[in-house]
């Protein structure tokens, strides 16, 4: 069981949360190829060690924040607002094992 | 390969003695004409299809662990072919039907017992559902029969058909040439059946990386020093990300873990295997008495193999919300596998963005029942370097052309 620190409600047991998949992916412009296209829905990272998450806070608040989660051990390494940039994964503080 | 018999079984029995290493510890070679990464039930036929279908001369089956130690071994055994789309349902046909001549085609017990799966209709939506999907069965020419609330409890007395049940059971279909198979047969089987033609199965061998020059994949890099290879193939599901990061490019999948449990044994209760989509529960009863069950996959994305308890809580409520009587069994087992999710749950088989290298993968929750129609395909797809005719929709490029086979809806359960 995870205990997630929601941002706006505290800690709180993972079955109050949704998991949305990879954060910062970015959406390409409307008039990009077909490949593009299925890439940006489609090909995410799919990491083993330090995955970049969208939360939504499902049965609290609703609000949706970033998680730095570990995908082996469920470590949760940081957590963040949607508004903030991709951390930096450089220093291991994050991990290593993320791909840019 | 020593034939086995009921005449060299006994003989062997009685003597205790040389009872024949079922497949061998061959050398590794430094080069092969198709190497198959992963040594689950999809490499080993795959490698075996490709010596018995195709002559291929040198195949070498790689595996980091050992064969059938992975997702191979933790399944819920169960073969089905009851699909909606008609590419999925020829495909897993050919699959099913592979798997009722398989004992013999291998000469092993695989232990496949045809005891049916039965669907359940929970409501009004559910019969009408399933009366589309079971005629659609049909007309491609696999077996389906829909049945009424009386024959849903004739076949499973256990279930809770009370009208006041929280579930309450309308109807259901069923598949009867469905059933369970040993899974670890299946790999044994086929390993033993690919040794035997002259197929190289390498354990504890992990690969490492890959040299790719200009026109395709060259060696693979592994524990066990560079190995040349003609043709790569990959079938390693939960982890197939990790090969392509190594090879550079990406794949539209999402490991996340499946759990199943299993309980103490019972007497004979159950003689099908029941699936309850409203519940997210299915289940069945092994040879030895235990109770099968499985659900839905975990809540995130995840490589530990152990599992969420959120999502044992809800298969096990499903289990005693239709069967009360199960309310006092003791759970003996649980475990996780690694699967590998695809967005559209149909499997992607078929050449790779890198020349020479095969993917093998995408089976999400249903790669077991795929195990001799995905090998056989897969070879096909290796050894000729174009897709089988029954996998030919199961390309990667099916995502960038829209093409998507949505089984999630199709079949019922998410997979």
């Amino acid at each position: 069981m995870l205990l997630l620190n929601c941002p706006h409600c505290g800690p709180r047991n993972e079955t109050e949360f949704n998991c949305g998949g990879e954060s910062h992916v970015i959406r390409p412009s409307l008039d990009c190829s077909d490949v593009g296209w299925a890439n940006y829905l489609f090909f995410h990272h799919n990491p083993k060690g330090v995955n970049l998450e969208r939360w939504r806070h499902t049965f609290g608040c609703g609000r949706w924040f970033n998680v730095a989660r570990d995908t082996i051990s469920h470590n949760i390494t940081a957590i963040y607002s949607m508004s903030e940039p991709r951390p930096d994964t450089s220093n291991g503080c994050v991990g290593a094992e993320v791909l840019s | 390969m020593k034939k086995y018999s009921l005449l060299s079984l006994a003989s062997t029995g009685f003597s205790k003695r040389n009872w024949p290493q079922a497949w061998g510890s061959r050398p590794l070679q430094d080069a092969y004409d198709v190497v198959i990464v992963g040594g689950g039930g999809h490499g080993l036929a795959t490698a075996y299809y490709l010596r018995k279908n195709h002559g291929i001369r040198k195949v070498a089956v790689l595996e980091k662990g050992w064969i059938g130690g992975g997702n191979t071994g933790r399944n819920t055994t169960v073969v089905r072919s009851n699909y909606l789309f008609a590419e999925s349902t020829q495909f897993y046909e050919h699959s099913v039907k592979l798997y009722e001549g398989l004992a013999r085609e291998l000469n092993y017990n695989i232990m496949f017992s045809q005891r049916g799966m039965l669907t359940l209709a929970h409501s009004r939506h559910d019969l009408d559902a399933q009366r589309r999907w079971a005629n659609a069965m049909r007309l491609h020419g696999v077996d389906s029969d829909l049945l009424d609330r009386s024959q849903v409890s004739q076949l499973a007395p256990a279930l809770d058909c009370s009208p006041q049940a929280r579930l309450p059971v309308l109807g259901g279909f069923i598949q009867r040439r469905a059933g369970t198979v040993r899974h670890d047969a299946v790999a044994w089987g086929y390993a033993r059946a690919a040794d035997a033609l002259g197929v190289d199965i390498i354990q504890n061998c992990e690969v490492t990386g890959f040299e790719v020059g200009a026109d395709g994949v060259q060696a693979l890099k592994t524990n066990r020093g560079t190995i040349k290879a003609g043709k790569v193939g990959l079938a390693v599901a939960g982890h197939s990300t990790m090969m392509a990061d190594m090879l550079g490019f990406r794949l539209p999948i999402t490991s996340y873990p499946l759990q199943a449990f299993v309980s103490e044994p019972l007497k004979p209760v159950l003689d099908t295997v029941v699936l309850s989509p409203a519940s997210g529960l299915y289940v069945s009863q092994s040879d030895k008495g235990e109770l099968v069950v499985g659900g839905g996959l975990d809540l995130y994305a995840s490589y530990a193999q152990r599992g969420n308890l959120a999502t044992v809580e809800q298969v096990l409520r499903g289990l005693v919300t239709l069967f009360p009587s199960f309310s006092r069994l003791r759970m003996m087992r649980q475990w996780a596998g690694i699967v590998d999710v695809v967005h559209d749950s149909t499997p992607v088989l078929g050449r790779s963005p890198v020349p020479n290298v095969y993917l093998n993968c995408g089976w999400g929750t249903g790669g077991f029942k795929a195990i001799p129609g995905g090998g056989w395909c897969f070879a096909h797809t290796i050894a000729k370097d174009e897709p089988h005719p029954l996998t030919a929709a199961f390309g990667l490029d099916r995502f960038a052309r829209g093409a998507l086979i949505d089984e999630t809806a199709a079949s019922g359960i998410a997979h």
